[in-house]
Formats: structure tokens, sequence, C-alpha cells
């Protein structure tokens, strides 16, 4: 499989990458040689092989379902959430109007 | 006087300990180091005065008798990949520059526990992206390391935890932490004549570790040697309830159990790792491991992982694909970089934000994960580098009724020049063929110094280990380092 102009346009809007005309010309034969590249996995026998879903065997553990059970990770820290934002306002993230 | 900046993890903190030296010396030592090699740009921001915070701490303490910790009066460097409370953490991207973490993560809150003070954060590849430290956004690290030819080129320090490698080579710190996605940790120390351990996934806490890609990233020791390593990562690892994929076992005493005696152990040697082509130098390194763990009592066996070459392109689709979900939360709304064109609605914010805070390699790698989980190419590509994941993991599983360790070449090569691999990407990814089956299998793995080449650059040995049984590795890494002899460090010239 190989992608064209067009493809890389769309996995750029997909991923949310503003891209110049310049720049899709430029990735589609890089993407493409990378992606010949891992095509040779297709030919490994995998019947009967499950997808790994965990690399070492682990139980995924519940928390104590009580509010702020860690303190780092619990609730209460809004100013501390909003420190890095680029715009916070009146205690919220502020974004562009997304209605009109 | 003893030169501070020469000594050990072990023996700054023995000597802070015994009163030879206070921990503050040791601080203002290493922080002249640092300030007097800003060509090679190891460190993304110092940090001096937490260095001498912290070892004003430990001094206070043993003049009132008190336990000083297992990095007592050791000073580190901290990858720019870990958060850290207060002081900007930026994973080496324009898109986090000025983020300063309301929060410590929990490996660097685990170092400064044991007594160990900050130097500052080192420089790395983009978001951990890369095998060069060409990535980085405030610009490349430059190995300490030089070819004996008069050249004079600079050399890459390995990635992504180059500023890591080149700061430990040079003796601006005596250890310093890194993380191992595919090699991240191992092929810099391999390239800068350094020690450096990737223990089994889950060992170290990944909380407050920018996400690269969270079923293999893994964070670790780089330090001149293998008893610091063991030091050092008792202090990282333990468990940590929030980090949902972290071991719930009891951190073992690495440290003292340390024994270079392989006698009973079985060492096996991977066939598919001798590749065509490979450099005839790599190949008597590793012959020298052979023997090397021969003469410490070790049986050596042929084993084989047949599956090995499909592991990097399995990586190259697991990775970006993990990396395109993680980095999905660059948005320019509650953190990092905001780029808001004059008029723009949200989706053309989060478009420009994105173009303007990763750099190239990270956009291509986003691409890809992207493409391999897009519908009707996620089966192709990610299930089936999910499924090839589990037969490389099963491959080591049979090994291990025949071996009790791995041994291996690091890398393929030793270092090469800044801009060599630059322009051909895929390239860059081949140095990394060594490395990553064992990151994708989870399993502790360890580069250690094997000895120089003919153009006087250093090169490792890797060794592999079962789940859990770092131990393991880090005896036969001693076992190599006590016949290696490794005593050669980079001129300064910088």
């Amino acid at each position: 499989m190989s992608v064209d102009k067009a493809t890389v346009a769309k996995i750029a809007s997909l991923a949310r990458i503003r891209v110049t005309d310049a720049e899709v010309e430029a990735m589609v034969p890089e993407l493409n040689q990378i992606l010949d590249w891992v095509e040779q996995l297709g030919e490994v026998d995998v019947t009967g092989v499950e997808p790994m879903t965990a690399v070492i065997p682990n139980t995924l553990r519940l928390r104590d379902d009580v509010v702020d059970a860690d303190p780092l990770t619990g609730g209460g820290v809004r100013d501390k959430v909003l420190a890095n934002a680029p715009a916070p306002e009146h205690g919220f993230f502020g974004v562009p109007k997304v209605i009109e | 006087m003893t030169e501070l900046t020469e000594l050990t993890v072990a023996a700054i903190r023995k000597g802070v300990a015994g009163g030879d030296f206070t921990a503050v010396e040791v601080a203002e030592a290493f922080n002249a180091n640092v300030a007097a090699a800003s060509q090679l740009n190891a460190f993304i921001v110092a940090t001096p005065e937490k260095a001498i915070e912290a070892a004003q701490a430990v001094d206070a303490k043993r003049a009132k008798g008190e336990e000083l910790g297992k990095m007592g009066g050791v000073p580190i460097g901290m990858k720019d990949l870990f958060a850290t409370n207060g002081v900007q953490t930026t994973a080496a991207s324009h898109m986090l520059e000025g983020f300063v973490p309301q929060y410590e993560s929990t490996v660097s809150q685990k170092l400064w526990d044991a007594g160990a003070g900050m130097l500052g954060k080192l420089n790395l590849d983009q978001f951990a992206m890369g095998s060069s430290n060409e990535t980085s956004y405030f610009g490349n690290v430059i190995s300490p390391w030089r070819r004996k030819d008069g050249g004079n080129a600079d050399l890459a320090p390995g990635g992504s935890s180059g500023g890591s490698s080149s700061a430990v080579s040079a003796r601006l710190c005596p250890a310093a932490t890194g993380t191992d996605t595919g090699g991240s940790i191992r092929q810099p120390a391999a390239f800068t004549g350094i020690t450096g351990i990737k223990p089994t996934y889950g060992r170290c806490s990944r909380w407050g570790v920018v996400a690269f890609a969270s079923s293999l990233d893994q964070a670790g020791p780089m330090a001149r040697d293998v008893t610091d390593c063991a030091i050092m990562l008792e202090a990282m690892a333990g468990f940590d309830p929030k980090d949902s994929t972290s071991l719930d076992m009891p951190v073992p005493a690495w440290e003292a159990a340390l024994n270079p005696d392989m006698k009973g152990k079985k060492v096996g040697i991977p066939r598919e790792y001798r590749m065509d082509g490979m450099d005839p130098e790599i190949l008597k390194s590793w012959d020298d491991g052979i023997a090397w763990l021969k003469d410490a009592g070790a049986e050596v066996v042929d084993i084989s992982l047949p599956h090995t070459k499909f592991a990097l392109p399995a990586y190259y689709i697991i990775a970006p694909a993990e990396a395109s979900s993680n980095l999905a939360r660059y948005d320019g709304v509650r953190y990092g970089l905001r780029d808001l064109p004059e008029g723009a609605g949200l989706q053309d914010m989060y478009a420009a934000t994105r173009a303007d805070g990763f750099g190239p390699e990270v956009k291509r790698r986003i691409m890809i994960g992207t493409y391999v989980l897009s519908a009707g190419f996620y089966d192709a590509y990610y299930n089936q580098a999910q499924k090839v994941r589990a037969l490389i993991a099963r491959d080591f599983e049979q090994a291990w009724s025949q071996c009790d360790v791995i041994l291996a070449p690091t890398c393929p090569s030793a270092a090469f020049a800044l801009g060599d691999k630059t322009s051909d990407p895929l390239s860059m990814y081949l140095n990394d063929v060594f490395a990553v089956p064992a990151s994708l299998a989870g399993l502790p793995a360890m580069s250690v110094p094997a000895g120089l080449n003919s153009e006087g650059l250093p090169l490792g040995l890797q060794i592999i280990g079962k789940a859990f049984d770092e131990q393991g590795v880090l005896n036969a890494g001693l076992a190599i380092e006590q016949r290696a002899g490794f005593t050669a460090k980079p001129e300064k010239w910088w």
C-alpha cells in the first residue's frame, strides 16, 4: 500500500496538523519509504496468534472509590491545573468561539 | 585533593557519608563543569541552586547523624522528559517551551527523597523521538567523544537520552536519568562509553514522564559503571498506584546482591543478531564479550530468536501509533503552545498549534501512527504488528529454556557524525535494530562499555535478561565490566 498527496493531506487533517502543499509533497516519498519497509510484516505467519495487549502480565487495579484517594491525582487543584493554560478565563480553559 | 567530578556515585556517597568532603563541595564541582560545557549543549536548563540546596540538606542531615539515603549527596542530571515541580519541562519541544509543571514525577521525587540533587534538565530528542539527539528544538547535543583521525567532526551522543549520555561521559554529572522506548538508554550509553539499564517494563513509574509510546516507555539510570546503575535503579524503581502498569512488587536489593561470578549461568548468543555486512569491529567486541563471560564461569549457548528481523518494522508501527494517540493532548487549550491565527476557529487553532509546536520527526511519527490506526488499515498494520510483537516475546520466552541471559551488541555501529543520517529517516531507525526486540518484549536490558574501536570510539555490549531479573543482567554486566577494563574517557576539548 502506498500513499499519494491526497492521502497525506487527509492524514494530516485527521492528525490536526496544518501542512503546506510543499510539505505534503515532501512527506509522500518519506512516508512511502517507511510504509514499504513495514510492509514486510505481512510475510509473518500469525495464524492463531493473539495480538499482544500487555507486555508484562498485570492486572488493572481499582483505587478506593473515595474523593481525593490520592491528593496528587485528586481534585481541588484548579489553579494548578490552569497554571500552564495559554488562555485561562474565569477559572476555565479559554477557547475560540465554537458556536456561531 | 580528589578530583570530585571523577568520582562514581558509590564513591561520592561514601565520601560524603564518611566526611571526606561535603555534598556541597561535590555539587559545586559538578555545577562548575556544567557551566563550562555549554558547547556540548547537554542541558536545556541548568539548576545549580537546586543542586546546592539538596546538598545542603544532605550535609545538615549528616551533621545531625541521620541516614543520608541511597543517593545521599549525589548530584544528577534529569532528562527533560520528567516533570519537575517549578522547573521548566519541555521534552525538548517548542510545544512545551515554558511549561512549568505543578507536580513532580514519581521517579524524580524518589531520587530527591533518596538524597540526590538536580544539576539541571538534560537535552534529548524531541518527545524522545530520535537516535542521535538531532531532533531537539533546543539544538543538537554534541558527544564529548571525537574520532582520533583529527577531523574533529561533531559526533552524535545517541538518542533519545543524548543529553544524559553526553553529560555523564563528559563528567558533567556522575549519573543521569534516561528513558528507553526502543533503545533510548542503551544506544546513547554505547555511543559514549557509559553504562545504562532499562529495567523490566513497569519497574519505574511512568507518572509524570512525558508520554511517547506508553506500552514501551520505561525509565532507567545512566552512569559510569554497573554498581552505580544498580544503586540508582534501586532509588528510581518501586510500585506506584498512580501508574496503572506499575509492577506491584518489592524492589530487590540489587546493589547488595551484585555478583560477577557466572558459574552455572548460561549465556545465549542469538544467531539472528549476526547480520550480513556487520561491522567486523562490532563482531570482534561481541566475541570479546563471549570470552569474558566464559572466563567468568558462564556456559555459552547458541540460541535462536527467529522473529528478530521483524522487530524494528513492528516497532515503527506500534510506537508511532501510540505516539499519535498520546500526543493528541497537545491541542493549545490546556497547556503548552497555542497558535491562534486571526479569526481562526477551534479546529484551525489545533492544526496551527500542532504545525508550529512539533518538529519534523514528531510530525512524521504522528502521521504514520494516524495512518496505521485509520479505518481500513488498522488490521493490516497495527493488529499485525501486535501479533508479531507477541511472537517476538514468545521467541524470548522459548530462549529462556536454554539460557539465563542473552549477550549481543548494543548497536550495529559506533557513534556516527551529526548530520550523517538526518536526510534518511529509515537509516536512522535501523540503528536501533538490536535494542528494539527487548523493548517490545518488556525485558530488562543493559549496555556496558566493551572497548574502543580503531577510530577511538566506544562500543557497547548489551545484556538482555528475563522479566524481573535485573539482577542477572547487572551481574553479567559486572562480569564484563571487570574484564573489559574500560577506563577510556573523552579528551576535553569543550
